[in-house]
């Protein structure tokens, strides 16, 4: 596939790496923000190949891993609705509520479509007049142009029988979070290639003059993260703390104007919850006022819905880069990814998965 | 669900006003919609993310991208490392 083995090609990846270990001299945190990159990161052993004291810290990157467990308790209310056809993205379908999940909701009659795209949750609503159409629109700014489009066609088409049931979480803020944390090791950072696809660049100017940190746009392939990896160490190295854009293939500095527009048309920002971590002002995105109409958690009556998240799992501390996943007691026994205790193991993205699939014989035996 | 997957747009046509296109993803072909991408067409390489289509991949700075890299590195010497590509 073009642009796929170009980017992966193992010679050139040699020559990236022999680069990195010209340019360092000390050790440095690099936080690869997006889930993506972690997986491209672990998949790789990319970062066993880095030079000692180079640490690469997996953050917060993956929607399925931070939707906060209340949100994922309401989702499962109304998916068991006899008047409700649910739809998500197949990678919601295992993650675990307070007592139950979707893909247990289904094997007891609810009716749950796992759905490539948010569109075809709008098709089903079309065809299904006398059901209530439910979609779990989460992600990040990539997944928000497809989730918007929904209510978008919805009001157009004047869908009554359809509804979103949004948590949409935002990098930018996420980045603030990490870097007013007191116990932050991340001196500078990979920022996901595809959200600036959507939002551009200008979002994280601010961010790299308040706390003087690289941060550089970069791609998903083994050698785009090389090289976002080196220009992040290229600036720590020479003092330096700018946005660079790794990726520009598929980054313009001003993002997809058409896609912001209707983004900004049906979302609003908002305070968010963020599963592990807590609530990090501003951090995510809502309908809009516009757009109430089409929300699920007005229309089916679920936000006194609330949920206290287990003591066992250490999903905050592992998506905060505090900790690595074999950190964790429950890795490996308590938890794998088909009995996850918590969201990271979930998702081919989450970094206990990754780690899982990928790091299990690495692990170091912990006591 | 959040990975954008890159693939070349093989056929395009309208649906209810929106454009739509059939995308291949190295064998896999898939709908996608062109809405966010006005200037797109067939032949041309695209992010899709969940259905919809993002960006057209830009074939001239995929290219230097990847001259830049050819260029890192001043020695073709043997490094000695084994890397995973697919
Ligand atoms: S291994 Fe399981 S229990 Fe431990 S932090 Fe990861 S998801 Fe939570």
């Amino acid at each position: 596939m073009k642009y796929l083995d170009e980017f992966s090609d193992p010679e050139l990846a040699g020559r990236l790496l022999e680069e990195i270990r010209h340019t360092v001299t000390q050790p440095w945190g690099i936080m690869e923000v997006c889930g993506g990159q972690t997986h491209t990161i672990i998949r790789n052993g990319i970062d066993q190949l880095l030079p000692d004291g180079v640490e690469l810290i997996h953050g917060p990157g993956c929607p399925v891993c931070v939707t906060p467990l209340e949100t994922i308790d309401r989702a499962l209310a109304i998916a068991a609705r006899p008047d409700v056809i649910f739809c998500s993205f197949g990678d919601m379908i295992r993650v675990p509520g307070s007592s139950t999940d979707l893909f247990r909701i289904k094997s007891e009659g609810g009716d749950i479509r796992i759905v490539y795209s948010p569109l075809d949750a709008v098709k089903l609503a079309q065809a299904n007049p006398n059901k209530q159409v439910v979609f779990f629109g989460i992600g990040f700014e990539t997944t928000a142009p497809a989730n918007a489009m929904t209510v978008t066609l919805a009001k157009q088409m004047g869908l009554d029988n359809f509804s979103l049931l949004v948590s949409h979480v935002l990098v930018p803020p996420a980045i603030r979070a990490i870097m007013d944390s007191p116990s932050r090791r991340v001196q500078g950072f990979l920022a996901a290639g595809h959200v600036c696809t959507v939002m551009g660049m200008s979002e994280y100017v601010p961010l790299v003059e308040q706390y003087h940190v690289p941060i550089v746009v970069t791609g998903f392939e083994p050698l785009d993260v090389l090289e976002g990896i080196r220009r992040v160490l290229v600036q720590l190295e020479e003092g330096r703390a700018d946005l660079e854009n790794a990726y520009p293939r598929a980054v313009q500095p001003e993002g997809n104007p058409a896609a912001q527009a209707v983004v900004r048309d049906v979302f609003t920002t908002c305070d968010r919850a963020w599963r592990g971590i807590g609530t990090i002002p501003q951090s995510g995105w809502k309908l809009s006022d516009a757009y109430a109409d089409f929300d699920a958690e007005l229309r089916f009556e679920v936000t006194d819905i609330v949920a206290e998240e287990s003591g066992l799992c250490r999903s905050g501390e592992v998506l905060q880069g505090l900790i690595k996943p074999f950190d964790c007691e429950a890795f490996g026994k308590e938890c794998t990814p088909r009995m996850p205790l918590g969201a990271p193991m979930v998702s081919s993205e989450g970094a206990c998965a990754v780690y899982y699939q990928f790091r299990r014989i690495a692990a170091p035996v912990s006591a | 669900m959040c990975l954008g997957v890159p693939g070349r747009i093989e056929e395009v046509w309208e649906a209810n006003g929106t454009r739509m296109a059939t995308v291949d993803f190295g064998g896999v072909r898939k709908e996608v919609c062109l809405a966010y991408v006005p200037d797109v067409t067939v032949g041309d390489y695209t992010i899709v993310h969940v259905g919809f289509a993002l960006t057209k991949l830009d074939e001239k700075s995929a290219l230097e991208t990847l001259e830049l890299f050819r260029s890192v590195g001043l020695l073709d010497e043997e490094l000695g490392v084994t890397f995973d590509a697919r």
